[in-house]
């Protein structure tokens, strides 16, 4: 499996997309999800294996260190360790931060490795299963990948599914694919090409984030020193390992879902991990067992969201849809048939995670203290500079300065949709999954002779589609089991 | 949350088109129909052409989910009401202020000018007064990134005063 890695190139992209995965994770406002995005041009000038042992390798690391700031400043470096904060930061607050961030280090590790095995096993076997699939069974996959969106983090499911529709909607912007006909192009030559996917992740999570953080330049953070991480105890181990290891089989599940992500794996392994403990009080107060259910759900969320990214090419998550992309450009097209034409091109990124897992680990553990002090670079610094790569960035792919409009538009756009609780993560899904979407539904028409009912005699469909309404009604009574519960 | 509740309460006693739930259902609905009407100018193509399903119809199908899902969260906003968001500060307005000037002055001068003000700008209004800082980020950071874009990735960036005299 490590074979394809065993070149200084790749190991030296290694090393530095896990770096930069670390320090993307430990600002908070950026994250994987756009560093991979920014990254993405850089990209085009590497080989398709280490393009993506870059991407991954950011992904892996970006997860793992969205932990430090959520134990230190109490701030989530990544939207996927917010329940890392709910008692990162109060055992940080008794003096223990070293103990705080080594088991965030040694949980994250472990769910991540984990994940990689579950990749391993299940991506095949999963690959296997889509030689059965034929257009309508895509269409009905797609859509279930869709309405996953409703239950995406905490906020209202069906402005969730909004964003995911306007996602789809983008993606219908240009030459229709199939009779060339202008769709929303408003006469602007630049459309006709569609609108990119680049312009619009950097836009709704670089710039949006820009606009937030103009509205707090008077917040200050209080950071919690910090010594030295420390090793989990024999104790912590003894009262942490069924719950590392339950959350770590949770977090992979989720991430297997489509859409689903490292946030909502970790919301769920926080919440197993406390309905499991001997200790439940000890939640929110600095419990270890919290710490550990999170952070090994939200790294064991990676590898199982590569799970149908490159089984099937739908995105596992919203890093994934960026992983995605980069596959896309390269050439590798995600699907059934990568496995078996290109096996060490797979190898080499199931490898690749391996090995950022243990590279996070070690730098998170000898290097979390210089890492901690990258909070401290002042955000009317930072984010000018943010602004800088981001606006090149965007303006590489296709050398349009229209590119750079949409970015800035869409900027906007996310700033106002976080503001009053639109997930701009469904937006992403749903501008990947468009093209599929709608591909799949016209050509399954064709073969169904334009008989809409015909979706339901085709098993697998039909499974989709009962899961599809599970999905939309599992946000309804997840609301009224905490209705009860309070 | 009890914080949430108060902001909740202060929300009801809103005139309904003050509200923000209202504010941006309509946002939404409006550019959707807008839209809608759009897609009856795109072209019908002959059934010959036609792969399943008219190249308009997919886009209305979506919107008209758009307008039917906006108008179920408008109904249960009526029972349930958003809490009121606070006031946007100076320092949002001014940052999104930039974005326009920045779309202004790529277009009319500059590319690099445009970021290089900006990011002038943006560290001022946000509170960095140091010239050394300032200059790190308006001057000496962009031109960094330009020349890494350039060499790396072989890009060529618009012309415009600045750019044309590098280029030259």
């Amino acid at each position: 499996m490590l074979a394809p890695l065993f070149s200084y190139k790749l190991l030296l992209v290694l090393f530095f997309g896990t770096l930069f995965g670390l320090i993307l994770g430990v600002l908070p406002g950026l994250g994987p999800t756009t560093g991979g995005a920014l990254i993405l041009p850089f990209t085009m000038t590497l080989d398709p294996l280490s393009a993506i042992v870059l991407l991954t390798s950011i992904y892996c690391a970006g997860t793992y260190g969205g932990a430090i700031t959520a134990v230190l400043i109490n701030t989530p470096g990544t939207p996927a360790a917010a329940a890392t904060c709910l008692d990162g930061y109060p055992l940080a607050q008794k003096g223990e931060a070293g103990r705080a961030l080594g088991m965030a280090t040694v949980s994250s590790t472990v769910g991540g490795i984990f994940s990689v095995v579950i990749l391993v096993f299940f991506a095949p076997i999963l690959a296997q299963l889509a030689y059965e699939f034929g257009q309508p069974e895509y269409f009905a996959l797609a859509i279930f990948g869709l309405t996953m969106l409703a239950s995406i983090g905490e906020g209202s499911p069906i402005k969730n599914l909004i964003a995911g529709a306007f996602g789809i909607l983008i993606s219908t912007v240009g030459k229709d694919f199939m009779t060339s006909i202008d769709r929303f192009t408003f006469g602007i030559n630049e459309l006709t090409e569609g609108i990119g996917f680049i312009p619009v992740v950097v836009g709704l999570f670089a710039m949006s984030e820009m606009l937030t953080q103009s509205t707090l330049i008077n917040q200050v953070f209080n950071r919690i020193a910090l010594k030295a991480i420390k090793l989990p105890s024999k104790d912590d181990y003894k009262k942490t390992w069924k719950t590392i290891l339950r959350s770590s089989g949770i977090g992979s599940f989720i991430g297997v879902l489509p859409a689903e992500g490292g946030t909502v794996a970790s919301l769920i392994g926080y919440s197993e991990a406390k309905r499991f403990s001997k200790n439940p009080e000890e939640f929110g107060k600095g419990s270890i067992e919290g710490i550990a259910g999170a952070e090994a759900a939200n790294n064991a969320a990676t590898g199982g969201a590569m799970v149908p990214t490159l089984a099937l090419g739908i995105p596992g998550s919203a890093t994934t849809a960026v992983i995605l992309t980069g596959l896309i450009i390269h050439g590798v097209r995600p699907g059934p048939d990568l496995f078996r034409e290109q096996p060490d091109f797979l190898y080499g990124i199931f490898g690749a995670m391996l090995i950022a897992n243990v590279l996070f680990f070690i730098f998170g553990f000898f290097g979390a203290k210089i890492f901690a002090r990258i909070t401290l670079v002042p955000n009317k610094i930072l984010w000018p500079m943010i602004f800088a790569v981001s606006v090149c960035g965007t303006y590489s792919l296709n050398q349009s300065i229209i590119d750079v409009w949409i970015m800035l538009f869409f900027g906007v756009l996310g700033f106002f949709m976080r503001r009053y609780g639109f997930s701009v993560v469904p937006v992403i899904i749903g501008l990947i999954l468009g093209e599929l979407v709608e591909g799949t539904l016209r050509q399954s028409l064709v073969i169904f002779d334009g008989n809409w009912l015909k979706f339901l005699t085709r098993p697998i469909a039909l499974t989709f589609f009962i899961l599809s309404l599970i999905a939309l009604a599992f946000p309804l009574i997840r609301s009224r089991k905490f209705k009860k519960k309070l | 949350m009890k914080n949430v509740q108060k902001l909740k309460r202060a929300n009801k006693s809103l005139p309904f088109f003050f509200k923000d739930e209202f504010k941006v259902s309509f946002i939404i609905i409006f550019v959707s129909i807008i839209l809608l009407v759009t897609t009856f100018t795109f072209d019908i193509v002959p059934p010959i052409l036609n792969r399943g399903i008219q190249p308009a119809t997919f886009p209305k199908a979506l919107l008209i989910l758009i307008i039917v899902m906006t108008l179920i969260i408008y109904y249960l906003a009526t029972k349930n009401p958003w809490k009121i968001e606070k006031k946007l500060p100076k320092s949002f307005f001014l940052t999104l202020f930039s974005f326009i000037l920045f779309i202004i002055v790529s277009k009319s001068l500059d590319f690099f000018l445009a970021i290089s003000a900006l990011s002038i700008y943006v560290s001022y209004y946000w509170g960095e007064k140091r010239l050394f800082y300032l200059l790190l980020v308006g001057i000496i950071f962009p031109i960094i990134v330009f020349i890494f874009f350039e060499t790396i990735l072989g890009l060529r960036f618009p012309p415009g005063i600045i750019t044309n005299i590098y280029y030259s």
